[in-house]
């Protein structure tokens, strides 16, 4: 009697305390959201805005694929901050180790969390381009979001890829009964560009060769990107994670044709006010009024968009 | 006037600011009164700030892209055998290297009106200072909002830009004999300012800029502008000039490698 009286004790304690961390992580889950995309596959969706220390940097989409084996991290996060949350929601939906920390490319909202994935000793994966990226960029971005982010950006550590994929050479990864194939791009959104695509669910991650909802901001090549869009956009696939906005089976497609069309009247546009020897300045001005009302943040970002394209056609 | 050990001086002065705030607002103290006696030595107080109603400079009150600001000098003096202007020196405060650019202006060339694009490093004053051939110098100015121009890196696809490095291209509208006509020069170069760090190799990446454009019409120099660092990749330079014969426009451009550029076109 007395025995079982102990075991039933213990085994209501262990559902107590199971019952108490189950409540906390559900108040996490709230504080940082998790959408499922498909079997296995997470993701957190960025807000559109531009990094804060209010919103610790998590503007942009990042997420998990779950193998047999082990996790694959696609993007780490705008802040170490962000990242633990990352590491964390893996927690709550595996006990797998975190194999590979996958960066798109290198912008800090995709690559300030790998820190927070260092216990792992997961491979972190890019672009060939990516550690040269990071190297002429890492001074810039510190001085600068060390300032936007505050408190967030505490810990946040700048780490290379050890192992990249080169344009026209893609690498197969294998999470345990499921296989991540990962490409390189030349130059479009930036010259470090990566896709992940999972076989089983024909999900392809796009980095920020999508964005859907916010505008598309160039920091790499306009008639590139332009032809990589091309490309992505005949892909036979199920779902698209976006590199911001909302993934989906379904939304896709109209993603690419509403960047393709961004982008084509941009280049269109100032093909014919360089041609008659324009200024910037006239672009900036009078270039892709048209798409003001089609993207959130565009007066933030559709000038330097003009502005970079513009340097870039002079030369095509 | 880049006289390395000068323009190292400057760049900690500099420094010395931008590291304690360590943000895109103006530096408590202004440099200007500093940098004039840099610059300008004995002649510094004898800078007019009167030019107002002849020079203006054009440039955003904030910049889309801090690494491509254009900025326009137009003048309105109509110059003469006994009034003209000989130098526009161009300075951007709170720069690295605050001295940007020389304009050397002949005569021939009218009335200035020249655009170029520059990169500006935090929120800051631009100067153009007329500098007459009588040695009087003449000062106008505008605050410009940007940040990043110089420490941000070098290009968004470094390997485009060095298989282009030397292309020059001349672009003028059909031009009329004895009528004003808009030219612009460009050549293709990373311009690198030697302050961007590579972390892999933990060294500078080496200077390699454009130090001198020189656009000359029939062999008679227009414009020659020495630049500094400051200056955006893939230098830009819009003139107008108005060619009173037939002939040839020719733009030499040398840079910190000793290597030379030329492009010319025809005028007919």
């Amino acid at each position: 009697m007395h025995r079982i009286s102990l075991s039933v004790s213990a085994l209501l304690l262990s559902l107590l305390i199971t019952s108490c961390n189950s409540e906390s992580k559900n108040e996490s889950n709230n504080n940082y959201p998790i959408k499922e995309v498909t079997e296995g596959i997470y993701y957190h969706q960025g807000i559109h805005q531009d990094a804060s220390e209010e919103n610790i940097g998590a503007i942009a989409n990042v997420g998990f694929i779950i193998g047999e084996h082990c996790v694959a991290v696609i993007d780490s996060g705008g802040s170490y901050l962000e990242g633990t949350y990352l590491r964390q929601a893996i927690t709550e939906k595996t006990d797998l180790p975190v194999c590979y920390v996958i960066n798109s490319h290198v912008h800090p909202d995709h690559i300030f969390g790998n820190a927070a994935f260092k216990d792992d000793n997961p491979e972190f994966i890019g672009n060939e381009k990516l550690p040269a990226a990071i190297a002429a960029r890492q001074g810039f971005f510190a001085k600068t979001f060390k300032e936007t982010l505050g408190a967030a950006y505490k810990g946040t550590e700048f780490i290379s890829p050890t192992r990249t994929v080169s344009v026209g050479d893609p690498i197969t990864l294998d999470l345990g009964n499921r296989k991540l194939i990962l490409t390189a791009y030349p130059t479009s959104h930036t010259d470090n560009d990566l896709t992940v695509f999972d076989q089983k669910t024909k999900t392809l991650w796009t980095g920020d060769l999508l964005f859907m909802e916010r505008i598309p901001v160039l920091d790499g090549s306009i008639n590139g990107w332009l032809s990589t869009m091309q490309q992505l956009k005949k892909l036979d696939l199920n779902y698209v994670v976006p590199g911001h906005g909302t993934a989906s089976d379904d939304l896709w497609q109209q993603g690419f044709e509403n960047q393709i069309r961004y982008f084509t009247t941009i280049h269109d546009e100032i093909r014919v006010i360089v041609d008659n020897l324009g200024t910037i300045k006239e672009a900036t001005e009078t270039v892709g009024i048209t798409e003001q009302n089609s993207w959130e943040l565009f007066p933030n970002y559709h000038r330097r968009n003009v502005t970079s394209s513009f340097v870039q056609l002079e030369w095509e | 006037m880049f006289n390395r050990i000068l323009s190292l001086l400057t760049a900690s002065l500099a420094l010395a600011f931008i590291s304690a705030p360590a943000s895109a607002v103006t530096p408590t103290e202004p440099l200007w009164p500093t940098l004039k006696v840099e610059y300008f030595g004995d002649r510094a107080e004898s800078i007019l700030e009167d030019a107002d109603d002849w020079l203006t400079i054009e440039a955003p009150k904030r910049a889309e892209d801090a690494a491509i600001v254009p900025i326009t000098i137009k003048s309105t003096l109509k110059p003469t055998a006994d009034k003209y202007i000989k130098n526009i020196h161009f300075i951007i405060d709170n720069n690295p290297e605050p001295y940007s650019a020389n304009f050397h202006l002949s005569p021939d060339l009218g009335l200035v009106d020249i655009s170029t694009r520059m990169r500006v490093d935090q929120y800051t004053y631009v100067r153009a200072i007329a500098e007459m051939n009588d040695g009087s110098l003449h000062m106008v100015s505008r605050f410009v909002k940007a940040s990043g121009g110089c420490s941000a890196p070098a290009g968004k696809d470094a390997a485009a830009a060095l298989a282009r490095l030397g292309k020059m291209q001349i672009r003028m509208r059909k031009p009329t004999i004895g009528e004003p006509v808009t030219a612009q020069v460009i050549v293709s170069h990373p311009n690198y300012n030697g302050l961007q760090f590579d972390q892999a190799t933990r060294r500078y990446i080496r200077e390699h800029r454009v130090t001198n454009m020189t656009i000359s019409y029939n062999d008679k120099e227009l414009i020659s502008v020495d630049t500094g660092i400051s200056v955006s990749e893939d230098p830009s330079i819009r003139f107008t000039f108005t060619p009173t014969e037939a002939g040839i426009l020719k733009a030499d451009v040398k840079d910190s490698k000793d290597q030379e550029f030329t492009q010319q076109k025809e005028i007919m």
